[in-house]
């Protein structure tokens, strides 16, 4: 079993995903963070772009699951010497990992990868167009918060266009019952996001009628493009902070943050911030996403229930 | 203009009786059951069913229901000749064309290097002379390299065979550049054929702007980069009094452009590939490289646009924009993957199966679009009448088939239809009075 988008989830699928995070989350509070459940398999973390978190997050998870990581990224090694994707696949696919981790710039590289191995594939970003790891996190962090998103309005704001994190988050957030709305600079909202299941809002004034306001990254490296006049504009415009946040609202961010653009820095250390909330569970919901598809994979038997006692 | 527009190797000058077929040629208003005799590579007689003597002749039984057609015209090709023979070469890339019934083709000089020289373009029309299995003509660069900078020799290229010049590929951006080209144009004659995409508006897109970008989060190509290209252009042959040939159509917005630029008499011309009228960016969805094109699929409404100028006659005909590419380039992340799909193959099997089949246009028309690229290019049309050359295609158009089951003889196998059900199969194409393609499991029981 694959998870490559969003799209391939419902909500019960979700909801089985959270629910295993939930056990995990024990795990994580013990002296000794390990369980056997996944002893002897091989997860093969193949990352074409930089990336700290996630990367770390998927090691952290696959190793208090007992499985053997190998890291592969981008930066020296045979990529840089020219070698495709499929190449790369089916070399590392001689080794007989049994989860493939996939971070890359392009869209549809997870899927590709899928097509080239038995492993199974977890799409950890694939260039603008997914991240459900990330997605199923954040439904993760706000059913441990409020208990269920069902009506919940949640609004997805910043660099929309630019953003695998909104993406898949659009439609996990749909799938579990909230209501979306996307909010940025026009030149920043895709044309046609809508049909993805959310509202389009260009300025802030209906901001307080959130309860969730989940800001993105504004990317400095995009600013090449000049998609804005300037971040100072952007902040004047779109930054959350603690006039535009009231006390009942709660606020997420994918990270890493830019204190002082898309959040002041006094509102990331606020009690509404969940930010540090979605690092930890990151670990949690990793360690379910591996436990479901490995359970589910093609060439194994299947996997006892993960064993907390 | 001196030198032959067209150039295919020499073969020999087939005589063939079509016993029994059902012949059908708007231009020749031929519908109905005939015995078409060639001799010596010209239609030398058309007379009723079993009526005609084909002592000495290949003798193909049409059993009263295959259909011959005057050969397909595809004023729009890539055969990668010279430098980029990993994809095509003009051996295997007029083989298609056989295959898919084209009696003729119009090459691309976006090749490497560019085709923008009278030297260059000598070596590939020798080229073909010697390589092509059905006639080839060619449309070198309009700018040197196709950079955007300096008009190339158009005269010299000219009196060397050059059916008229472009730099496909690429649209001359400059509007100055363009302006100087049309002007040039009184001395040189030839078609100007013109990519049109305003490459600020393009960026780096990838595929057409709209709700399927969105979702997958690609960079988007919006109409508009096609269609104010086309009005700008048409603009300046309007202006000029030049003679501009639009190619590969892709949005509303280009078609209602070209409707305005013909209404006011501006001497404009346009074509629009199989995969435009058929396919939209929903089958972009997967990410198939294979769907990767330039222009890009575009949304529903833009290719029942294009439907209906091809039906108004707006859009003059159909060409293909075959572009191959090797495997390895294609099986890329699509962002990484070149842009362009293969279509001389399944040219008319697709529009037949899609567009006739289900009522959309009639077979008559289709086969009128199909052959009207030459006209456009100065170049007679083929036709189904006595002492015309022998340009012919014999089609079943009862047989079905999936696309790229048994192969291709494209080198490339980047099929934006591959998989798809086909209607209608090629089964024996004459073209310039020679056998240019034989269906292997027919010629086994025709001869």
């Amino acid at each position: 079993m694959n998870l490559l988008s969003m799209g391939d989830l419902d909500r019960e699928a979700i909801e089985r995903i959270t629910d295993h995070a939930a056990r995990f989350a024990e795990v994580s509070d013990r002296e000794i963070k390990k369980v056997p459940t996944l002893r002897g398999r091989m997860v093969l973390n193949l990352f074409y772009e930089a990336s700290t978190r996630t990367r770390g997050s998927f090691e952290l998870a696959a190793k208090r699951l007992s499985a053997d990581v190998v890291n592969f990224s981008a930066d020296g090694s045979s990529v840089s010497k020219g070698e495709s994707l499929k190449d790369t696949v089916l070399t590392l696919g001689a080794h007989k990992p049994d989860a493939i981790v996939v971070r890359a710039p392009w869209a549809g590289a997870a899927e590709l990868v899928s097509r080239w191995t038995d492993a199974a594939v977890i799409n950890a970003g694939d260039g603008k167009h997914e991240h459900p790891t990330q997605a199923l996190l954040d439904v993760y962090t706000l059913k441990q918060r409020v208990g269920k998103l069902d009506g919940l309005s949640i609004w997805i704001v910043g660099d929309v266009a630019h953003s695998r994190v909104a993406r898949s988050n659009i439609v996990a957030f749909g799938r579990m019952g909230a209501h979306v709305t996307v909010c940025g600079p026009p030149t920043l909202i895709p044309r046609g996001i809508e049909t993805l299941g959310c509202d389009v809002r260009y300025t802030l004034d209906e901001l307080p009628g959130a309860d969730v306001v989940y800001a993105l990254r504004m990317q400095h490296e995009r600013m090449a493009q000049a998609p804005v006049p300037s971040l100072r504009e952007y902040a004047a415009c779109y930054q959350i902070n603690e006039r535009r946040l009231s006390a009942r609202q709660m606020l997420m961010h994918p990270g890493p943050v830019n204190r002082g653009v898309e959040l002041s820095g006094g509102i990331v250390d606020s009690p509404q911030a969940l930010i540090t909330a979605q690092v930890q569970a990151g670990v949690v919901v990793r360690m379910a996403v591996l436990y479901t598809v490995l359970s589910g994979a093609r060439t194994q038997a299947p996997l006892p229930e993960p064993q907390l006692a | 203009m001196g030198a032959a527009p067209l150039l295919s190797r020499s073969s020999p000058r087939a005589d063939i009786l079509f016993r029994d077929v059902h012949v059908l040629d708007p231009r020749s208003g031929l519908d109905g059951r005939h015995d078409v005799l060639v001799r010596a590579g010209e239609i030398a007689e058309i007379g009723a069913p079993g009526t005609l003597d084909g002592q000495g002749a290949e003798s193909l039984d049409g059993q009263g229901r295959h259909h011959l057609l005057p050969a397909f015209f595809d004023c729009h090709v890539h055969l990668r000749t010279p430098g980029q023979e990993h994809k095509e070469d003009l051996e295997t890339g007029t083989r298609a064309a056989a295959a898919g019934g084209f009696g003729a083709v119009i090459a691309m000089p976006n090749t490497d290097p560019v085709i923008d020289s009278a030297a260059l373009l000598g070596s590939v029309r020798e080229a073909a002379a010697r390589e092509a299995r059905v006639p080839v003509g060619f449309l070198p660069a309009i700018t040197v390299g196709s950079a955007g900078i300096q008009l190339t020799e158009m005269a010299e290229m000219r009196d060397g065979g050059a059916l008229g010049f472009t730099d496909d590929g690429r649209p001359v951006s400059d509007a100055g550049m363009m302006r100087r080209a049309l002007s040039y144009q009184r001395l040189c004659g030839g078609v100007l054929a013109l990519h049109e995409e305003d490459v600020t508006l393009a960026g780096d897109g990838v595929m057409h702007e709209g709700a399927v970008s969105a979702a997958l989060g690609l960079a988007g190509i919006p109409s508009v980069s096609e269609s104010v290209m086309v009005a700008r252009d048409a603009a300046l042959a309007a202006y000029e009094g030049g003679r501009v040939h639009f190619q590969h159509l892709s949005v509303r917005e280009s078609v209602e452009a070209v409707a305005a630029a013909k209404a006011q008499g501006v001497a404009v011309s346009a074509e629009v590939t199989p995969h435009h009228l058929l396919l939209t960016d929903e089958q972009v969805r997967g990410l198939d490289s294979s769907t990767k094109v330039n222009p890009p699929l575009a949304a529903e409404e833009d290719r029942t646009a294009l439907v209906d100028g091809l039906r108004s006659g707006v859009i003059d005909c159909v060409a293909t924009d075959h572009a191959p590419h090797a495997r390895e380039e294609k099986e890329v992340p699509f962002e990484q993957a070149p842009m362009g799909t293969t279509g001389l193959e399944t040219a008319f099997a697709a529009l037949y199966t899609e567009l006739v089949l289900t009522g959309v246009i009639g077979l008559g028309l289709l086969v009128e679009r199909m052959t009207a690229g030459a006209a456009l290019f100065e170049l007679p049309v083929h036709r189904v009448a006595v002492g015309q050359p022998a340009n012919l295609t014999l089609v079943d158009l009862d047989a079905q088939w999936t696309a790229g089951e048994h192969g291709w003889e494209s080198r490339a196998a980047n099929s934006a239809f591959a998989g798809r059900r086909m209607h209608s199969r090629v089964l024996y194409t004459v073209a310039a009075g020679g056998v240019a393609y034989r269906e292997r499991n027919f010629s086994l029981v025709a001869v």
